[in-house]
């Protein structure tokens, strides 16, 4: 990065980045006990960059929390090991599977392991006694999503009330909370798919291989390209095939679809995503799709 | 690549969701599934046309009343710039949002109808704006297309809010006739309007000049974070994380801690794992001294010819955010830069009805979404600048330390 300019400006990536590591700092300074919400997905890892460049030299001074629903990527994982050694963080995995074992989620077999995120999450908060949890969430994502403030305010309850949210004026941070409240914090509000990108690229930074074109056996649903396994058995008039593709966002992968693609570097992606003409989350996030206001629901409950 | 915030006023009637949906469109930042999603949506209510406001009314609630009631941000990008748009509902009961949005933009963008001209709300939008130090301003002259595209009624407006605008702070203003609805001037100069030979609304957006709105005489650096790895690596590193907040520093210059007083040297700038020779706003640094002074979270480091005010008394327009009123001999802390005090109203100066510019001298107590003149004590020294020279270091927020909500929001009297 070339920080000299002749006439003092940066480059909107380097403003975003400088924004994202003041939020990193100010919740450190503020927070008894923060921590970071990963996913293993490309803006979790955007968080941790940033992170680390916070902190620099010293470490990242709190912990990540990974939900993991038992069905997540292999690649993914590998991924999020990669980093947490590099950086030698402490790394809490909050299971759905455990989760359903131990009565805190209710597995009906309706609800989506996506869903069973939130009981999961808000458990693992609640019993680790954390303050602060830092998510990946950007405002471009989703319509509910461009109301978020960065600091998110949530009750005892880990619920969002949109229409009962703090000001959030300047970059002063209001980081008050009371005893069982905590609160999201939202780093890469600002931040816009193809930021996301432009800033991995410049970085040159590890993210989980399916991100990139790979061959991979898939199949059709509901107009989305899902990959063959055994958590996600074929109906009636499926076939799955072997196709070119890549995934535009990681998550529980019976619901995350991928796209056909022979983008193999985060350049060949950019110039993908520059001619997109459909969002990330509308063409492959199946759990988004369900109501006009889904995601609404499920930031209300308490979901990332 | 550069960035532009900008923050839109006006209401739904004045078009102000058509218009950054036609923005969004035009720019090609609305994808096929949100327009097709928006698109269904205005049949099953029965419009003949794609409602694109529905492009920016994201909350379940609004949709349904066809209302904004919060602050929403939207993006795009065009080949030269990335926008923020900080979209503002324009009732009066949404002040406090109007106040938000407005706080960290470049640009502020009023609406108003070309039947009706100005009215009550964008004059108060104007007061608020100009109150924020947004550093430009355009005014949108929406709905020319049910004027027949008049010139006259164009000019009519356009002197009748530059009239208004002499008593306000706006160091630019522009006036744009457009409509949203139709297209004309928003992104493309309008064949329906060759009487008007100025930009259309996205030209003047992508190169209108920002970057001298920054404060570069001041140096201003709040430290928020001290960083110690104590690693055998890094034993000694010992250094100062924050973001500027104005001037330039360099390695080698003189520099003073405050409140402190202490002087010290800049031994070195790091920028994550490399040493950067300057750092200006708003760079997220590590600043090192060569001294070993006693320096920690709120305090600022400055040059020691150029220093904030260090003060207890601080006189401030403020901006009030909560239903229960502002009153004199009210506790209240106070966030500014990277140090929170606990503060006391000494008194209440005046109201400003920001719709006339008068000032209430009567006025006991600041209500909800209301604007005055305030003169805090605080438990210990801020190290203050005037907001109109620095929006950062001129600028705080109130907090009801019972609740932990923010219920105000400051800017420092010169």
């Amino acid at each position: 990065m070339s920080v000299t300019h002749p006439d003092y400006r940066l480059s909107q990536l380097d403003q975003l980045e400088a924004e994202s590591i003041h939020i990193f700092r100010e919740v450190a300074a503020e927070f008894e006990k923060p921590v970071l919400m990963f996913s293993g997905g490309k803006d979790s890892i955007v968080m941790l960059r940033l992170a680390e460049k916070a902190f620099y030299p010293a470490k990242v001074p709190f912990p990540v929390l990974q939900v993991d629903t038992g069905y997540d990527f292999p690649e993914v994982l590998a991924c999020r090991d990669e980093w947490v050694a590099r950086l030698g963080l402490r790394l809490i995995v909050a299971s759905v599977e455990e989760a359903i074992a131990t009565g805190v989620v209710v597995d009906d077999g309706r609800t989506t392991r996506n869903r069973m995120q939130i009981g999961t999450l808000l458990n693992a908060i609640e019993t680790e006694g954390f303050t602060a949890a830092f998510g990946g969430g950007r405002r471009d994502e989703e319509k509910a999503r461009a109301k978020e403030r960065v600091y998110s305010h949530r009750d005892e309850f880990g619920q969002w009330d949109p229409k009962n949210q703090r000001p959030e004026l300047w970059s002063l941070f209001n980081g008050r909370i009371h005893e069982g409240e905590h609160m999201r914090i939202f780093p890469l509000s600002n931040w816009t798919e193809l930021d996301i990108w432009h800033y991995l690229d410049r970085e040159q930074i590890s993210i989980p291989s399916i991100y990139f074109s790979h061959q991979r056996r898939v199949f059709e649903r509901d107009g989305m390209l899902l990959s063959e396994s055994e958590h996600n058995p074929l109906r009636a008039g499926e076939v799955a095939e072997e196709r070119t593709v890549r995934f535009r966002t990681v998550g529980d992968l019976t619901l995350t679809g991928c796209v056909e693609s022979t983008a193999a570097t985060t350049a060949e992606i950019i110039d993908e995503i520059a001619v997109a003409r459909v969002t990330e989350r509308g063409a492959t996030r199946g759990d988004d799709r369900f109501s006009e206001a889904a995601m609404e629901d499920r930031k209300k409950e308490g979901y990332f | 690549m550069d960035l532009l915030r900008f923050a839109t006023a006006g209401s739904v009637d004045d078009g102000k969701s058509t218009l950054i949906g036609r923005l969004l469109l035009d720019s090609k930042a609305i994808f096929e599934d949100q327009l097709a999603a928006v698109e269904a949506t205005s049949a099953s209510k029965g419009y003949d046309y794609t409602d694109l406001a529905l492009l920016t009314d994201g909350l379940r609630s609004e949709r349904e009343q066809g209302i904004t009631i919060d602050v929403a941000y939207r993006y795009f990008a065009t080949p030269t710039r990335k926008f923020i748009i900080a979209d503002t509902p324009g009732h009066v009961q949404y002040t406090r949002n109007m106040v938000t949005g407005a706080s960290t933009a470049d640009l502020g963008l009023v609406l108003v109808d070309a039947r009706h001209g100005l009215t009550e709300q964008s004059r108060r939008h104007a007061v608020l704006l100009s109150l924020l130090r947004v550093p430009h301003l355009v005014l949108a002259v929406n709905k020319m297309d049910l004027v027949d595209y008049s010139a006259e009624r164009f000019e009519e407006i356009k002197r009748e809010f530059s009239a208004f605008a002499t008593k306000l702070t706006i160091p630019d203003l522009t006036v744009i006739p457009i409509s949203a609805l139709k297209g004309d001037n928003v992104v493309t100069r309008s064949a329906n309007m060759p009487w008007y030979d100025g930009s259309s609304l996205l030209h003047h957006l992508e190169n209108v000049h920002v970057a001298s709105d920054r404060d570069l005489r001041d140096a201003r650096f709040p430290v928020q974070y001290v960083v110690r790895p104590k690693s055998d690596e890094h034993h000694d590193y010992r250094g100062y994380a924050g973001q500027v907040a104005g001037g330039v520093f360099k390695a080698g210059d003189d520099v003073v801690v405050l409140p402190s007083g202490m002087p010290a040297t800049i031994a070195g700038i790091d920028l994550f794992d490399r040493e950067v020779t300057e750092a200006y706003p708003p760079m997220s640094v590590t600043i090192r001294l060569n001294e070993d002074v006693d320096v920690s979270r709120g305090d600022l480091i400055a040059r020691p010819n150029n220093q904030p005010a260090v003060t207890q008394d601080v006189d401030a327009m403020v901006a009030w955010m909560s239903t229960t009123p502002l009153r004199p001999r009210q506790k209240l802390l106070v966030k500014h830069t990277t140090r929170t005090v606990k503060a006391l109203v000494k008194e209440l100066d005046y109201r400003l009805d920001v719709n006339t510019l008068h000032r209430d001298l009567e006025a006991g107590e600041l209500g909800v979404n209301e604007i005055g003149r305030v003169r805090l004590r605080t438990q210990q020294p801020l190290l203050l600048d005037p907001y109109s020279r620095n929006r950062t270091t001129g600028a705080f927020i109130l907090i009801d330390e019972a609740t932990g909500v923010t219920v105000g929001a400051g800017m420092v009297n010169d």
